[in-house]
């Protein structure tokens, strides 16, 4: 377990160091968010009622773009090689790795999202919520992301296929990260969504790098 | 270079046994279908409600199911190669992808058709059109991911594994779908049940297609093994024709 | 301890590069894999490494620990550096020492490791600084972080200068002084010692 924190230490310490990617997402993120009342108007009720939809469609794009380096860089300049003789099973270092990018990239998208909710009128009682179904949601796009990143590390056009591969995995993440946010408003409280979310999160967090470790291997032959 | 030609011999029987079956696979196969048009268009009853339209239901049907049985296939596929490492297992998925994608693509054309005349509109987001555009997706993506590697061997694995990641998942997208559906829709139910009349041409279509599909199949299998065969006769004979070389290769 | 191959056939990218091949190494010796470009010999250490999985065959190592893989008692040094830009000499020397060794290496031996490459004045600059010989015997110098009985160099002394060639040739020399194995790929004659050769000839041209 030594190996394991000594590997998310050095990933934090290299995305701190190394800035770029986490500051591109975020403003991505702030991007496509400004974009959409300048394609749908700025009529606020109706930006009100989708907000919660553009905000996780918006963070999940966002994720992709930083997505791709998860495991490009150690491939690149060999890392990848020496880390697959350590102690620690490769599922263990896909995890780290994935945990790294869910505290680098994943923690801030979902915490600039309430903040990005003031440019489309979002109900002000949502914002506790959203920044909950963001913050148990964001574990499975780094997971999921995971394994997507795995499979494309050495293929030609890696982040557009990277997109291609993995937005059919977050679809359910999305539906129930967006469901745990409207149906917070209504009667019934978020309850049932926000537990599904939660265990496709938890479910994420443990098959994602079994399937990651095996596309490493592939890679590694 | 005892493995190369063991690897070549059980594809050589599979050629031999492909060739016997495959002629008795499409004929019966093209004879359900015709058998199973004249059921669907003369011989079953018009829907009360959506008329003439509902025949439609006789492709569409099919190829709904297809869409689905043939990602099993590739997931079947794709674990044989994995776990067993059996020769022809990537064949199989390689060849299967295409197909599984065009017949989705079919179930979203007619599906679409049909909508037309019973809902007004070309497109409507019901959970089960939905869920088959989700699973056309994740067929692009194994037939793009295995077009990005030039090494065919990591290709097929890699492919393998996303194949395997996508049925895994696929039970949740379709659950979260149809949650998402109930939410925004209520109860406009389309699997209203099939009057006993209209299942047999129902049958006779599926049975027909499945049969079309493993005919394309089978011929697909076949000309991925002659692909491979000559893709590897070239790259010996690039080898033999190295002036450089003192002593030719095997 | 030993390191055993048999009856090893090889086969990348549907064409055959090692077939049939057999041999041991054992505690105490250097083998030399001696051949021109694409030989072979970068795959033969891979697949000894576990990065491969041979055609046929088989890999094992007598005598070690059986609870571990060949890769986890092995090091492995290929053609890249595994050395990160941002992070300092020292940095990247402790990670490895981290994730490679075990707990109770004696305090101050990432130290002597740098200082057996000529590196211990540099342990505060940044990686991005150092040059590509400087950069290779950072990577080298994971020899040294932890310890293991198998060594599997492939091309070692690319880009590095006389000086740094008997450094990492001294460094491998008392590996095997003291038990240790070691498989080296390369074309240059080192000094050395336990050595013996096992020449790898092309499939596709014979010499």
């Amino acid at each position: 377990m030594n190996s394991f924190w000594a590997l998310v230490r050095r990933d934090l310490r290299l995305a701190v160091r190394e800035g770029g990617a986490i500051g591109t997402a975020l403003g991505f993120f702030l991007i496509v968010v400004s974009l959409m009342p300048l394609g749908l108007g700025p009529d606020l009720n109706l930006l009100a009622r989708i907000a919660a939809g553009i905000l996780w469609i918006a963070l999940l794009l966002a994720a992709l773009l930083s997505l791709n380096r998860i495991f490009e860089a150690d491939y690149e300049d060999g890392t990848l090689d020496v880390l697959a003789t350590g102690t620690l099973p490769l599922e263990l270092v896909a995890t780290a790795k994935s945990l790294a990018h869910w505290l680098t990239t994943g923690i801030p998208l979902a915490l600039l999202a309430p903040v990005l909710g003031i440019l489309l009128n979002l109900d002000l009682a949502s914002y506790p919520i959203l920044v909950g179904t963001t913050l148990v949601g964001t574990p499975a796009v780094s997971f999921l992301g995971a394994i997507g990143a795995a499979l494309t590390v050495k293929a030609r056009r890696g982040g557009l296929l990277l997109a291609l591969v993995v937005l059919p995995l977050y679809v359910p993440t999305l539906i129930f990260g967006i469901s745990a946010v409207s149906a917070a408003a209504g009667p019934a409280g978020m309850g049932a969504a926000f537990l599904i979310l939660a265990a496709i999160s938890l479910a994420a967090v443990v098959l994602g790098p079994i399937a990651a470790a095996a596309a490493l291997r592939i890679q590694l032959q | 270079m005892q493995t190369l030609t063991q690897q070549l011999a059980n594809p050589t029987r599979f050629m031999d046994l492909s060739a016997r079956v495959l002629p008795w696979v499409a004929g019966i196969a093209a004879a359900l279908i015709v058998y199973g048009l004249y059921l669907s268009f003369f011989d079953s009853p018009a829907d009360y409600q959506q008329g003439e339209t509902v025949r439609i239901m006789y492709i569409h049907v099919p190829c709904a199911w297809l869409s689905m049985m043939v990602y099993g296939l590739i997931a079947v596929s794709s674990f044989g190669l994995l776990v067993f490492r059996h020769p022809l297992a990537d064949v199989s998925a390689k060849a299967a992808a295409p197909i599984g994608a065009a017949f989705t693509f079919l179930a979203l054309l007619t599906g679409s058709l049909w909508g037309k005349p019973m809902w007004g509109t070309y497109w409507v987001w019901d959970a089960r059109l939905t869920s088959v555009l989700i699973l056309f997706f994740l067929y692009l993506g194994l037939i793009a991911l295995r077009a990005a590697f030039e090494d065919e061997s990591a290709g097929a694995k890699l492919t393998a594994v996303l194949a395997l990641v996508g049925v895994t998942i696929l039970p949740i997208i379709k659950f979260s779908v149809n949650w998402w559906n109930t939410l925004h829709q209520p109860s406009t139910d389309f699997t209203a049940t099939v009057d006993p009349s209209m299942r047999w041409p129902l049958l006779v279509m599926a049975l027909g297609f499945t049969l079309l599909f493993f005919a394309m199949h089978l011929k697909a299998m076949r000309n991925e093994v002659l692909r491979r065969r000559v893709k590897a006769m070239r790259t010996q004979a690039v080898a033999g024709r190295d002036r450089l070389a003192t002593q030719p290769a095997e | 301890m030993q390191l055993i191959a048999e009856d090893l056939i090889i086969e990348r990218g549907g064409r055959l590069v090692i077939d049939g091949l057999s041999f041991a190494v054992s505690a105490g010796e250097t083998l030399v894999l001696a051949g021109a470009n694409g030989a072979g010999k970068t795959t033969l250490l891979r697949t000894l490494a576990g990065y491969i999985r041979p055609s046929a065959g088989s890999v094992r190592c007598d005598g070690g620990d059986d609870e571990l893989t060949i890769a986890e008692q092995a090091h492995v040094i290929g053609h890249a550096n595994a050395v990160k830009s941002s992070l300092t000499v020292f940095e990247n020397a402790t990670f490895w020492s981290e994730f490679l060794g075990s707990p109770n290496e004696t305090d101050g031996h990432i130290e002597s490791a740098l200082r057996h490459f000529g590196l211990d004045d540099l342990a505060e600059f940044p990686a991005a600084y150092l040059s590509a010989g400087q950069r290779r015997r950072l990577g080298l110098s994971r020899l040294l972080l932890a310890k293991r009985p198998l060594w599997l160099l492939d091309e070692p002394t690319v880009s590095l200068d006389v000086a740094s060639t008997e450094r990492l040739v001294s460094a491998v020399n008392d590996h095997t002084r003291s038990g240790g194995l070691a498989i080296v790929a390369t074309h240059l004659p080192l000094a050395l010692e336990r050595a013996r050769t096992l020449e790898l000839v092309s499939l596709r041209m014979a010499a």
